[in-house]
């Protein structure tokens, strides 16, 4: 069962118009060329168009509606390679929503609808997608102090975030720690090399970082939140499908070898509809994972849906951006092709919060 | 009909197919009309049309007068959705009940709709299908047999291909070429409702790659039929034969209902991962068997949702129509890939075949053999792909 709004409907079109006007091609390479770690103007419009704010309950300052919600401009994005902070401050505002303290709460909500941006550190070096691998710690230092000590990496826009969320062990259980980034020490946060370079990816080193009990957020649900990355991770793959067939679609239309064009070769023709498969069963899994999401409460089928649309997602983005370097030939070789930056995406999307096999295994779990 | 007397029906229903739904024979059924290889197979199913029919639980929503039921389709529906959760064998005559009875209800004279209806539901008459040829497979259009006017009949001459229950059917739904003139090769096409029974009409069984028969290649020489047996105009066979492919299922005058086929899902694949064994263990506990298996689940789910997608048109993306054009690939290929996966399932005795010794008597190594039926009948996967790329993503004809 999918359904879809019509507010849903309004959204998809105007964040499709957003995106196609702010992030054309020449312009993610702009982007990458540059290096800055935000386009303060871009966020800004977000921010005015009131996307942050769209999961964030109206009680602070938010829409109140849910994250599925999100799903279109996600997707939006995707298909155009925009990145920006938006899915690190989603997330870090469901670590808060979920499990944060009402004092929490209202202390950063309110200035995360208003444009300030948080993000999540939850991978570390082991690259492992398992919370039960995660190392970093938190030691009693006296009477009520705490220090905090541990490595993360892929922290998204770390070198720009207001406030970070970190998940690390406390007497033996997961919690999230929430760290002002006024209070990292210098040196802390450094830019790392990622394949997608439309991504700003971060390594946080903490080594006896002092943190107050009221920085320890009173909710521990980590699944909840790594679905949640799925599912918006998807939605850019999804996009980034749509995306990378354009470009295939374009270059077998356009392209002659022999005297014909690339696309009349059964051998481009027949894979290009695989692609194109793909990519539709990929989109209908990720609005049955949003519907899911938003209508039902069991944990167990909200996983299920979730799962199956990143495992989908990965498998068929990472095919399509293969195949889209193959099929442009030797300019597919060149960084000038953009078949690369779709493929890059893929693989950086693939690898996050559990490719495609890993998913497979999960599954194999809650539906056997 | 109102909730309770929808319910208080399907309950009669349900308690009906407990009660007659026929045992398990000795020998292997089919599991579609175009499987049919032996008489044993084809009296059995076509003994059970007759008792479904009897019990009126065919062509509900057909005419009285012709027949039929003259009931609600919701309860044709009814039947047929209990007919599929209780397993039960499907009626043979799946030409007759879902092509040609639609057809000569819709355009039929009433001499036709009193000649041919009730008995299509009874399985009295067989029907079988004269569109493809053997040179011209996936391309119907271009159909070479030949039709003459002769006084006030027709002369036929060629042959046809994959006539399904050709050695059983009283009548053909047959497309010919009455000329070579005209703008186009479509121009020239009529359509018959045949006698199979006219002298020179000769179905002859071919045998499959499973080693069963199943289907004939019918040959015509000189063979002569009533030329009032032309359905529509002289020239306008190829709109004819179109119309035979828009009467869905659960449409009003649509097919007759009953199951067409023996439905294959994903969940009998599972269950037979638990009950199949490789290397001593239930298959469905090797790590790489259950990898594939939910690769598989993926595919049939998501093949779903597609559909479920479809329904929603703000979702339609850039290419709206891929999903509806792409049915009969995905689901053909599908079915392929679990039958293949069926036998894998079973360690060494993947390699036995229809025999007391194979699990389910050979059943899935045979279902795998017939599945080509899917992948390249009514236009080969490669064709579709043809298809889609060219009429959905607009790229250059091959």
């Amino acid at each position: 069962m999918i359904r879809f709004s019509e507010e849903q409907a309004m959204l998809l079109d105007t964040a499709r118009e957003f995106c196609q006007k702010q992030s054309p091609i020449a312009e993610v390479r702009r982007v990458i060329e540059a290096g800055q770690p935000l386009d303060a103007t871009l966020w800004q419009t977000m921010v005015d168009l009131g996307w942050l704010g769209v999961t964030i309950p109206e009680a602070f300052g938010g829409l109140g509606l849910d994250l599925a919600d999100t799903v279109p401009i996600f997707e939006a994005m995707g298909s155009q390679l925009l990145a920006t902070p938006l899915l690190a401050t989603t997330l870090a505002a469901q670590v808060l929503i979920t499990n944060g303290s009402e004092a929490q709460k209202n202390q950063w909500l309110p200035k995360i609808a208003a444009g300030q941006i948080a993000t999540i550190a939850l991978t570390e070096a082991n690259g492992s997608w398992e919370t039960d691998q995660i190392t970093t710690h938190l030691t009693q230092a006296g009477s009520g102090e705490m220090t905090l000590t541990g490595s993360k990496t892929f922290v998204l826009d770390a070198g720009v975030a207001d406030v970070i969320l970190v998940s690390a062990l406390r007497d033996g259980a997961l919690c999230w720690c929430l760290i002002d980034a006024s209070e990292i020490p210098e040196g802390a946060i450094q830019r790392e090399v990622v394949i997608d370079e439309t991504r700003r990816s971060y390594s946080l080193t903490l080594s006896d970082v002092p943190i107050r009990a009221d920085q320890i957020l009173p909710g521990t649900a980590f699944q909840k939140i790594e679905l949640a990355a799925m599912l918006l991770i998807t939605a850019e793959m999804s996009g980034g499908l749509e995306g990378v067939l354009a470009v295939i679609v374009g270059y077998l239309n356009t392209r002659k070898q022999f005297d014909k064009l690339i696309g009349s070769y059964q051998a481009m023709k027949h894979p290009t509809v695989d692609i194109l498969m793909g990519a539709e069963m990929t989109r209908s899994y990720l609005y049955h994972a949003a519907t899911v999401w938003r209508d039902e409460t069991d944990e167990a089928v909200i996983e299920a849906a979730v799962r199956m649309a990143k495992c989908c997602a990965s498998e068929h983005f990472s095919e399509a951006g293969d195949r889209g370097i193959q099929f442009h030939g030797g300019f597919g070789f060149t960084y000038e092709c953009d078949a690369q930056l779709f493929l890059r995406r893929a693989l950086w999307s693939q690898y996050q919060f559990g490719d495609d096999r890993h998913q497979r295994q999960k599954l194999g779990a809650l539906l056997f | 009909m109102n909730e309770n007397e929808i319910n208080e029906f399907r309950s009669d229903v349900r308690a009906w197919l407990n009660e007659n739904k026929p045992a398990t024979p000795s020998f292997l059924l089919p599991e579609t009309f175009m499987e049919v290889g032996t008489d044993q197979q084809f009296e059995f199913l076509r003994r059970w049309q007759q008792t479904v029919y009897e019990a009126g639980y065919l062509g509900m929503s057909w005419p009285e007068a012709y027949g039929g039921g003259g009931q609600p389709q919701v309860m044709q529906d009814i039947v047929n959705q209990e007919m599929a959760a209780q397993r039960v064998p499907f009626v043979p005559n799946t030409i007759g009940l879902n092509w040609a009875g639609p057809l000569i209800l819709d355009m039929g004279s009433e001499a036709d709709k009193q000649r041919y209806v009730k008995n299509i539901l009874s399985a009295e008459d067989i029907w079988c299908q004269g569109f493809s040829e053997p040179d011209h497979g996936s391309d119907l259009g271009n159909a070479q047999v030949r039709a003459v006017k002769d006084g006030d009949e027709y002369v036929i001459n060629g042959s046809k291909i994959w006539t399904s229950l050709g050695s059983y059917a009283k009548y053909m739904i047959l497309i010919a070429r009455t000329s070579n003139e005209g703008p186009n090769k479509y121009a020239g096409l009529s359509f018959f409702l045949a006698p199979m029974t006219a002298p020179g009409i000769e179905p002859t069984p071919i045998k499959k790659l499973t080693g069963e028969f199943g289907f004939c290649q019918t040959y015509f020489t000189d063979a002569r039929i009533p030329a009032d047996c032309m359905l529509g105009n002289e020239g306008e066979g190829w709109s004819v034969a179109m119309k035979t492919l828009m009467y869905e299922r659960g449409a009003v005058g649509g097919q007759a209902g009953g199951l067409s086929m023996m439905d294959l899902n994903i969940n009998d694949i599972i269950e037979l991962a638990r009950r199949a064994t490789r290397n001593g263990q239930p298959a469905i506990d090797d790590p790489l068997t259950r990898d594939e298996l939910v690769k598989l689940v993926l595919e049939a789910k998501g093949n779903a949702l597609m559909g479920s997608r479809a329904r929603v048109p703000a979702l339609g993306g850039t290419y709206p129509t891929a999903v509806a054009m792409s049915g009969k690939l995905r689901s053909s290929e599908l079915k392929r890939k679990m039958t293949r996966f069926a036998v894998s399932l079973q360690g060494a005795n993947g390699a036995r075949y229809i025999s007391d010794d194979a699990l389910d008597g050979g059943k899935w190594q045979r279902s795998y053999l017939n599945s080509f039926s899917g992948t390249i009948g009514g236009g080969t996967t490669q064709i579709q792909k043809n298809i889609l790329g060219e009429r959905v993503l607009g790229l250059p004809k091959s």
